[in-house]
Formats: C-alpha cells, structure tokens, sequence
C-alpha cells in the first residue's frame, strides 16, 4: 500500500486554528465545517460567507494560438469573450461526448486562466497537452501551487469587497474580471461563483492568503460573514442546481444530459466532442439530469435507485437536504421520456419507496 | 462541546444508554453527534417493539450522512422522544438530555456489564 500525504493549501493551519472539521477532499486536506453546515449555508444566503477553493487548479494558456487552442477544446463559445477581462463556464468534452472536466475560462490581456476542479486537475493537464500539439504557439503553465482561490459569497459580498478595496464594485456585471488591491495584496477576481448567490471568486499569491483571509473575516464581521466549508459548498451549488463533477458530470456523462445545453455552441466551429453532442441533440439523449424534490424527511443520496411504475429507471447522483427550501432535493438521471416537469417518481430510501417529483431547475434561485 | 458525563455507559457504536431502575434512556454520545454534524432526521421505532442487543433500531440522518442506530443493550421499547420528529437538531444541541432517542425495559441487565464507562469511552474515541 502506498500512502500519499494529503496536499494542504496555504490556509490550512488557519483552518485548523478556527476550529474546522478537515477531510480528505480528492486527495486535499480540507474544511467541510467550521460549526455547522446549515448555519453557513444560511449565512450565504442571507449575509456572506467566506470559503478557501485553494485546492482548485488555475492553468495559464499563452501564446499566439491560446485563442484558438482553448476555443477547440471547450464546449463553449470563446468568442463571447468580446473582450479581456470577461469570463465563461463550459466544459472540457471527450470525443464520446462525455465530460472531462468543468471549467471556468478567464479571458485577460495577454492570456487565458483555466480554472478547473481539483479532483481532475492532473488529468485535464495531460488533456491539454495532449492536444497541445496540434498548436504551435501555444505556452501552458500550471500555477496551481503558487495560486490562493478564495470565493466570497452572499448578498453582502459586493458591500465587503467594495469596502475592502476603497472602491464601489455593484457595477461590475456578472463573470466580468478585475484587479485590484486590498492593503497592499494584489488580488485579481471574477464575479462569479458555485453557490447561486451574487459573490466573487478571489486570486491571490498563496502567501498572501492568509493575510487575505485574515483581512475579509475582520471586514466582514459587521455583516454577519461566516468561514464556510465544503459541506456548505456542497448543499449550497446542489440547492441552486449547479452540476458537480464526479455526480453529474463525468466522462461518460456529457454537458446536455447534465441540462447545461445553454454552455453548449455546437454552432462555433469545431471543438472535441462535438459530433457526437450534436448527433445526441439531433437524435436524442441517452439521459436526462432531472431536479427532484422528494416527500417526507428522509434524504435521497447518491446512488440511491429512482422508480417509475415500479421499474428501475435511474439513480440519484447528489441529494441533501435542500437547507434553504426546507424539503428533500437530489438530482438523478432519468430516460428522457420520464424528465418531464410534474412527472411523478419514486426513489428507494433504504427500504422505503418515497415519492419524488420532476420539478424545475433549479430549486432555489436569489431574486434579483 | 464534547462531554461524556460519569453516569452513563457508553458502547463503541456510541450510544449511550442511562440507567434507572430497569429502564435505559438511549441516545447518541456528543463525539458522533459532533462527528455527523447537523442531524435532520431521526427514524425511530415504535414503542411495543423489542429489540436485542446491538441490533440495529433506527437510522440518523445529518446533512451530510446516514447512520443506523444500534442497541446499546436488549430490551422493549417504552417510550421514543417524539420530540426529534419536529426538532432533530436537539440531538446536536444536548444529545444527553432533551435529544434522547428511546427508553427501553431492560431485558437483561447483565448485557450492560460490558458497555464502557465514561473514561473507557472518551479514551476509545479520542484513539
């Protein structure tokens, strides 16, 4: 047996320090919980909450090809990106159509910043460099290591930043990118993240990060701000009906069957996957992401079996609690003829059949 | 805060069971209390029903988990805390007092004699 020491990041010892539950977290020695994990779900969203993602994996592409690189290897349309200092959310797709990771694309002056999950990180690099060849100008550069990821999430979190930086931020539209300084740290951010509240996600140098973190806990206090853990993060992305890779995403399991059609451009020119996500969407998915809301108390949880009429026909990929709702929430994969809105399910809870109802995606949404 | 109170014995599924007269309060210890995190649901048994010793008599849900609930020892379901029904977060609040799960008649005494005290408990989860 081989025993790998978990990788810590920067923030680790700080965690500690507050008190944090850590876990393993593909291969990271990470916070799930600080006290509690319905406390900082409430607190993101109703106030603000803090979370290190240092774990997640931040790839550099330059060069003269970078554009038409990363254009070829996402699902979705780089050309949205008008601009620098814009972003998109799409997916790294395999020529089977299944998905090898999701990402966040930030488009900046001279460069593009991948950020990626940290359980895929090794594999989409090898990924990328396998298709790096066909590109000759082309630099790719992991920076994982030296990189800090914190997201700041809530309905205060624009009043916090904006504190923390001198400068009034409310403006900046949604997945826009920016940088600026907070005492000194150089800190770069996209309004982006995987909660459904409004929020930022914040790069820093890893050995800022602390400091970093310090800074936002203290200038958040007065606005009820909570460290959160993945635990939180977890029930938070599930409850505003964003996919998680491993769950709803994986490689045989691609973008449209996970109902992220939207991120989709089978229209932009060629990409990997793309015949075969566009002879699924002519001819048919194989199956259907579908948002359940169950009765009772009982939780539905991964790999539980879902039923109709009695016959097998899926398998619950997250569930939990839907904190926020107030009712039992999973996502499951159905045939699509079962994923119709309204359409009456059941889902094995142990010895039990509880029945689950095919609801709109997804179950919370923030009013704007 | 996790306590383990001197007058109660504990097993390594850790419930914990009081003991007063011929009837046992059961529930789980603050170590897993704290180790699941915020409980959702409690499924109890119903009171008639008798169970014997490590079998399993209910489940506990948290946000992030799902256990089964052993017997710390045999014996008849008395009486459950219906109150877990409304509030199972009274399991994390005070595990050893209103978050008690059933009382039980005892079917036999003696199976308690193996059950760990508050010391032995606290040195077997803090391993």
């Amino acid at each position: 047996m081989v025993v790998t020491a978990l990788q810590e990041t920067p923030l680790a010892a700080v965690h500690k320090s507050l008190g944090a539950r850590m876990v393993d977290f593909a291969g990271w020695f990470m916070p799930v919980r600080y006290k509690s994990d319905i406390q900082e779900h409430q607190a993101v969203r109703n106030k603000v909450g803090l979370f290190d993602v240092s774990h997640m994996g931040e790839f550099l592409v330059s060069g003269d090809d970078a554009h038409d690189f990363v254009q070829y290897m996402i699902a979705n349309d780089l050309n949205r990106l008008s601009k620098p200092n814009m972003a998109l959310y799409t997916q790294f797709v395999n020529e089977n159509g299944g998905t090898v990771d999701d990402l966040i694309v930030y488009r900046r002056e001279n460069d593009f910043l991948l950020v990626v999950n940290a359980s895929n990180m090794e594999k989409d690099w090898n990924w990328l460099q396998k298709h790096a060849g066909k590109f000759k100008a082309l630099k790719l550069k992991n920076i994982s290591d030296e990189t800090a990821l914190l997201a700041l999430q809530g309905p205060k979190a624009v009043q916090l930043l904006s504190d923390l930086v001198g400068k009034d931020l409310s403006g900046l539209p949604s997945f826009s990118y920016s940088q600026e300084k907070v005492d000194g740290i150089e800190i770069s951010f996209g309004r982006t993240g995987y909660t459904g509240e409004d929020g930022f996600e914040i790069f820093c140098a890893a050995g800022d990060s602390e400091k970093l973190w310090k800074r936002i806990l203290a200038g958040g206090e007065k606005y009820g701000i909570e460290p959160c853990g993945l635990g939180a993060r977890d029930t938070l992305r599930l409850e505003a009906g964003l996919p998680l890779y491993g769950h709803e995403l994986d490689d045989e399991t691609g973008p449209l069957e996970a109902g992220l059609g939207w991120s989709v451009k089978l229209e932009k020119g060629d990409f990997i996957g793309r015949d075969k996500l566009k002879a699924q969407k002519e001819g048919g998915l194989p199956k259907q992401c579908v948002c359940l809301r169950s009765e009772g108390k009982a939780l539905p949880r991964q790999g539980y079996e879902v039923y109709s009429d009695g016959k097998k026909v899926g398998v619950v990929t997250s569930g939990s609690t839907g904190i926020h709702v107030g009712y039992p929430i999973a996502f499951a994969y159905v045939p699509p003829e079962l994923a119709k809105e309204g359409n009456q399910l059941e889902i094995k809870i142990r010895d039990n059949m509880v029945v689950a109802h095919v609801v709109r995606r997804p179950w919370y949404k923030r009013a704007k | 805060m996790l306590t383990y109170p001197a007058e109660l014995k504990y097993v390594k599924s850790h419930e914990y069971v009081r003991v007063e007269g011929d009837t046992a309060t059961i529930g789980i210890t603050s170590f897993a209390a704290d180790q699941l995190g915020d409980v959702t649901f409690v499924e109890l048994p119903k009171v008639g029903q008798s169970f014997k010793n490590e079998e399993k008599f209910g489940v506990i849900e948290s946000v992030k988990s799902v256990s089964d609930l052993f017997m710390p020892c045999g014996g008849e379901v008395i009486a459950i805390n219906d109150k877990l029904s409304a509030e199972p977060e009274l399991v994390n609040s005070d595990c050893y007092g209103e978050g008690w799960m059933i009382k039980v008649k005892l079917s036999n005494k003696d199976e308690l004699n193996e059950a760990l005290s508050a010391d032995a408990y606290k040195e077997f989860v803090v391993e």
